[in-house]
């Protein structure tokens, strides 16, 4: 029997996405070992096989490097996917994880919880994010029923966008109330990476993991729903159910990524477009080609915000766009042709 | 497979719409089985509501769907999804899909989060797109396509759903007469050469006339009538359900009615200018 076409298309992409994980992996290693003290690959080898406590490249290692490593890729994954299957679900090319002010709404939840309330215990924060997150989607969505025909995609987009300048404003004013103290957050809310230590990564993986372990499950479903709700509904997806394992898997998934590294934008949008343009609309591949390529995308970029201007250190949002908007109109211009 | 042992499609008093407002009223259909059914009427007459309606698509304000004398609202989706397959009205491909797969959406209700695609899966998408006549352009995007070739992959990609009934809405809209004609040979030879049950929306009347083994007008949300194209279309029909003034010409070359409108500005020929 010849080779089933779909079975053909499945190796060549399961190939690529092993290709691209190795180089995921190289990237991460040499995450850890560049920086303001670059370290070799047998002293990177030593402190992961063999740490020593008194060793003090041990330690960057493991309560600089390997964290923040970690964190980066954990970050773009969750953006990436949750940005991919946002746009799958509303249609909407330009959607990314902060629509529906998802991002708005964590990243108020943070503040306000650790500016006012005294919130500093890491175990707390993804909790307060998730909880963030889905309150900005609620106040959206309980408008979007309220005002009448509210629910179409562009007044959800409409509003959620408003809801997301509302809390942005509110963050802002306290910011004025209270310079001072708002100083540490004034970085993490334009989107870093420095400063994380194994146990916020912890507490975050799990929720992270778990909305990545959802995507995975549910991407089947949203390339069926990506074609309308009646085609999808026609193919037997109880579309309603979907979209709430959607929305929730989102929620999580951006909480996680805001409650380690702030609103980092970017990232959610412009990866799951140029993941479109190599394995095309099958959300059983842009899902898992976003995760790795999301992952691989931060770790480059956080690798040039620690060094181009070492010792000193660059925001890595404020790297994310800077370099990615080059390359994707690179990209688009390579496959245009 | 005979027309005995299909499933078989009814709507009972059905009354649906949306938002509480009723669009269909009290209708009774039995769809019969093996044959192409075309719904016609004016447009807001219901058509593609009750299309809905009894594809499970929409929830009926009251009276029942029944498949094989069982409430479809009482089924669950995927078993629907393999028995009954519904294409909307101008459904819109994601940019960037393939016509292969889109087509192997089709096999959706057939897995499983640990059913694998299968060679049973693969020969459906192949025979689908075989039957639709697009398995040359199969890697092509599907918004690379023209009109009818886009929805000649549509009904391929229902035909791989491999359901005994096909709802389709409005699937010639927006063609030219001859792709037209094309998918409606195709949709009738599914229902005539393999035993598939068509319910077809359509809007050219004289095309659902020449088609239809089972011609229902609708009007107003109620079924105005219904049966073979030789008992109801009628002028009569014509002017009531769509208050339209038009002759109905049985052509004895080909046996087909076809339905010419009146307009008093449509300009008259002599024989002489015809011939």
């Amino acid at each position: 029997m010849t080779v089933l076409a779909e079975q053909a298309g499945v190796r060549s992409r399961t190939a690529a996405l092993s290709g691209a994980l190795a180089v995921t992996f190289l990237l991460f290693a040499l995450h850890v070992a560049v920086g303001s003290k670059t370290l070799s690959p047998a002293t990177l080898l030593e402190a992961i096989f063999s740490p020593d406590e008194k060793a003090f490249e041990h330690m960057i290692v493991w309560q600089l490097r390997l964290p923040r490593a970690l964190t980066a890729m954990s970050v773009g994954a969750a953006l990436s996917v949750a940005g991919a299957l946002m746009q799958g679900v509303t249609r909407n090319p330009l959607a990314d994880p902060g629509l529906l002010g998802l991002m708005a709404g964590a990243s108020f939840a943070v503040v306000m919880a650790s500016q006012f309330l005294g919130v500093t215990a890491y175990s707390a924060i993804p909790f307060i994010a998730v909880i963030g997150a889905l309150g900005a989607a609620l106040i959206v969505g309980l408008i979007a029923l309220w005002v009448p025909g509210g629910t179409s995609p562009l007044t959800l987009t409409l509003t959620g966008a408003v809801i997301s300048a509302f809390l942005g404003a509110l963050i802002a004013i306290a910011h004025l109330l209270d310079e001072e103290s708002f100083d540490s957050l004034r970085i993490w809310l334009s989107g870093s990476l420095s400063g994380r230590d194994l146990d916020i990564f912890a507490m975050t993986a799990p929720w992270i993991g778990a909305g990545l372990v959802a995507s995975v499950l549910l991407a089947r479903q949203v390339t069926a729903l990506a074609m309308g709700d009646d085609v999808a509904k026609g193919l037997g997806v109880r579309t309603g159910w979907l979209k709430l394992q959607l929305l929730l898997t989102v929620v999580v998934l951006t909480a996680g990524a805001v409650a380690l590294a702030g609103p980092l934008g970017f990232v959610g949008l412009v990866i799951p477009h140029a993941v479109r343009l190599f394995v095309g609309s099958d959300y059983r591949w842009i899902v898992p080609y976003s995760m790795v390529l999301g992952a691989a995308y931060l770790l480059v970029v956080d690798i040039i915000a620690r060094t181009a201007i070492a010792p000193r250190e660059i925001s890595t949002g404020i790297i994310t766009a800077m370099v990615g908007a080059p390359v994707f109109i690179q990209l688009v211009r390579m496959k245009a042709r | 497979m005979s027309a005995r042992d299909s499933i078989r499609l009814e709507a009972q008093a059905l009354s649906a719409g949306y938002g509480g407002a009723s669009i269909l009223s009290d209708i009774d259909l039995t769809v019969p089985a093996a044959r192409l059914t075309v719904l016609v009427g004016a447009n807001g007459s219901g058509k593609s509501t009750l299309l809905k309606t009894m594809a499970r698509i929409l929830r009926p304000n009251s009276g029942s769907v029944l498949l094989d004398g069982k409430s479809v609202h009482r089924i669950k989706t995927r078993e629907i999804a393999r028995k009954l397959g519904h294409l909307p009205q101008g459904p819109v491909a994601p940019e960037g899909l393939t016509v292969r797969e889109l087509v192997a959406q089709g096999r959706f209700p057939h897995q499983g989060l640990l059913r694998q695609w299968t060679s049973e899966d693969e020969a459906a998408v192949t025979d689908a797109m075989e039957t639709a006549d697009i398995a040359g352009f199969a890697d092509r995007p599907v918004d690379s396509l023209s009109g009818g070739q886009r929805q000649r992959c549509w009904i391929a990609m229902a035909l791989a759903q491999q359901t005994e009934l096909l709802l389709l809405d409005e699937p010639t809209t927006f063609l030219d007469l001859k792709v037209q004609v094309d998918l409606m040979e195709l949709l009738a030879g599914l229902a005539h050469e393999r035993g598939r049950t068509l319910v077809v929306v359509l809007h050219e009347l004289s095309l659902a006339a020449s088609y239809a083994d089972y011609l229902v007008m609708m009007k107003e949300g109620r079924i105005a009538c219904a049966g073979t194209p030789g008992e109801v279309f009628t002028a009569s029909h014509i002017k009531d359900v769509f208050d339209l003034d038009a002759k109905v010409i049985h052509d004895l070359d080909t046996g087909h009615l076809v339905c010419v409108p009146t307009g008093t500005h449509a300009q008259r020929k002599t024989v002489e200018q015809v011939a």
